[in-house]
């Protein structure tokens, strides 16, 4: 018997197989165009310098070289980090803050939460000159813009992504909050335990996954940012170095990557397809990270 | 006595998380009514009054979505319709073949299918800056079918790369389905005649629904709201699409006419929400699923 459907499940993956071309081939050859192909030219072409991908010559890791010794691209790396980091920490704060307090049994919570995760729906160019405008007007009483100071723009862009993710993280946290055990609570409860201990020692230890999730979320959202970014400030206000240098303040790194390549100098496109490769190696390396990280705690668990 | 202490405790805390929820909610909804109020208002007054009310000699009327409709010498109407046709055709080439992709490869698992999971996971790790350029240059010089037909750079042609570089998730998501469905319907559809092709298309297609639904809504979010893919890959003389035109309005000339942008930003809002309440419980569904791949 048992034989016998093993025989049978193996010739219907048999028949299924002759179907590779018509099930996997649009999306091999899409995947193909989309993606592994220019992800392997651009690795290759960030070791060349070149006008147009025809007449490109291979130049070792001068690009790279070129990229660690830009300031503006060093800038934008640590203002990103920063970035990151602040924003990571807002963020989720609040969205547990607002997803403890929506799993409390409040009347109007659906209405809440509903309100709450709107802004996500909203595109980050959208977003940008929404905020931009309501910034303005805010400053414009004080006579002054986002534009004139980065310090602004830094803060500006912290609560346009508060407002925008707040509603995100809050739907991963309340999935998590809705899963803790209820008869933990209880347990916690009869032994005498007050609300705070409750939170620090069941509640928070029961939704460690989903608060894994969302901080490396919120850390490489913060990390590729860059429509907000581009629409609120696009990198203003710029300072010039006694060298002769731009240093375009507010302008993170998928901006400098996208601007690198837009710059008219000779080699300018081979030095951007070096800081793109470096870009990725930074966010790949988080989302590894995170990968081995909730594969341990599974395991774990 | 002491319970009835702690209830009315209970109920004053409940109160005033309530009243702190109002009050964050209201906060939550300003910049949508700073959009709407000056929407309305002529657009000196936008940057000097801009928390103001639209009214007496502030009051614009309809004046700035009129305006905004051929404002910076392209139809609005076009840059909503290259909209809806990028997102309509991408989201339905990306479930189509994704979802028979992730069957095959779920269902066959050769050493190559294994080969073509590994690279859509590993695919969505990477950032678009990654491949940006050569990607660009790729859609302007491939065309449909290999060396004949439209260029890949065309609002009907570019969702084959929004399949290309998308299919990570879906593939991913939809595969993890798959496998959770027990293999013996599919076998029994086997014994009564099915073939591979009415096995997926009549057995497996009704039960990847829900998935379908979550990753068509992730898609649906993801492509609507692009701005730098479309940005790159399309003639931007000829096509833009809503964020595109929307920053070609803000970001090019000295002079903006902020009522007009606040009036056209309004207009690209109100299908987004609208989209939002009557799909609300799919949506969140949808986000709370992908957010899993991290």
């Amino acid at each position: 018997m048992n034989k016998k459907k093993i025989t049978n499940s193996n010739s219907i993956r048999r028949s299924t197989r002759r179907w590779g071309l018509f099930f996997l081939g649009p999306v091999v050859a899409a995947f193909t165009i989309g993606f592994v192909w220019p992800f392997v030219q651009g690795i290759w072409l960030s070791m060349c310098s070149f006008k147009t991908i025809s007449n490109a010559k291979f130049i070792g890791l001068d690009n790279y070289a070129k990229a660690f010794s830009d300031v503006g691209f060093r800038h934008a790396f640590w203002y990103t980090a920063l970035f990151a980091i602040v924003s990571l920490v807002l963020i989720n704060v609040l969205a547990f803050a607002v997803a403890y307090a929506l799993t409390q049994g409040i009347k109007g919570s659906n209405l809440y939460r509903t309100v709450f995760f709107m802004p996500n729906l909203i595109g980050g160019i959208v977003l940008g000159y929404i905020w931009s405008m309501i910034f303005d007007g805010v400053l414009s009483w004080y006579n002054t813009s986002i534009l004139l100071e980065s310090k602004y723009g830094f803060w500006g862009l912290i609560i346009l992504m508060c407002w925008q993710q707040i509603g995100y993280m809050m739907i991963i946290y309340i999935a998590g909050l809705q899963n803790v055990p209820g008869e933990m609570l209880e347990a916690a409860r009869i032994d005498g335990a007050t609300r705070w201990q409750t939170l620090f020692k069941v509640t928070i230890p029961n939704v460690m996954p989903s608060i894994t999730i969302c901080m490396f979320l919120s850390l490489t959202n913060g990390f590729k940012l860059f429509d907000q970014n581009l629409a609120l400030t696009a990198g203003q206000p710029f300072i010039i170095q006694p060298g002769g240098a731009t240093i375009k303040t507010t302008e993170m790194l998928a901006l400098n990557i996208f601007n690198t390549f837009n710059a008219s100098g000779a080699s300018s496109q081979g030095v951007a397809q070096a800081k793109a490769v470096v870009f990725f190696v930074l966010v790949a390396g988080l989302g590894l990270l995170q990968l081995g990280y909730t594969r341990k705690k599974e395991v774990q668990q | 006595m002491n319970t009835k202490k702690t209830l009315s405790a209970e109920a004053r805390r409940k109160t005033i998380l309530s009243v702190v929820l109002a009050v964050i909610c209201v906060i939550y909804v300003l910049p949508a009514v700073a959009v709407v109020i000056n929407s309305f208002k002529l657009n000196t007054f936008v940057k000097t009054d801009t928390f103001a009310l639209p009214t007496g000699e502030m009051y614009a009327g309809f004046d700035n979505f009129i305006k905004g409709m051929t404002f910076g010498n392209y139809p609005f109407a076009k840059s909503v319709l290259y909209s809806v046709v990028i997102t309509v055709l991408s989201t339905a080439l990306i479930l189509l073949c994704t979802s028979m992709a992730a069957w095959y490869i779920a269902r066959v698992n050769s050493f190559f299918c294994k080969v073509i999971y590994f690279l859509c996971v590993f695919s969505m790790v990477v950032p678009f800056q990654m491949v940006m350029f050569t990607l660009s240059k790729t859609a302007n010089t491939v065309r449909l079918f290999g060396f004949w037909g439209p260029l890949l750079n065309t609002p009907w042609t570019i969702p084959i790369i929004y399949l290309g570089f998308g299919a990570g998730l879906a593939i991913f998501m939809f595969v993890g389905f798959v496998k959770s469905i027990p293999l013996e319907i599919e076998e029994a559809a086997a014994i009564d005649g099915c073939g591979p092709l009415r096995t997926y298309f009549s057995v497996v297609v009704p039960m990847l629904k829900p998935t379908m639904v979550s990753v068509g809504i992730l898609e649906i979010m993801w492509v609507w709201n692009d701005f730098l893919l479309p940005y790159l890959v399309l003639d931007k003389n000829l096509y833009r699409t809503i964020p595109i035109h929307i920053q070609y309005l803000k970001g090019s000339y000295g002079t903006v006419d902020l009522g007009a942008t606040m009036a056209l930003i309004l207009l690209s809002i109100i299908p987004v929400i609208v989209f939002y309440l009557t799909c609300q419980k799919h949506i969140i569904k949808g986000v709370a699923a992908g957010a899993v791949k991290g």
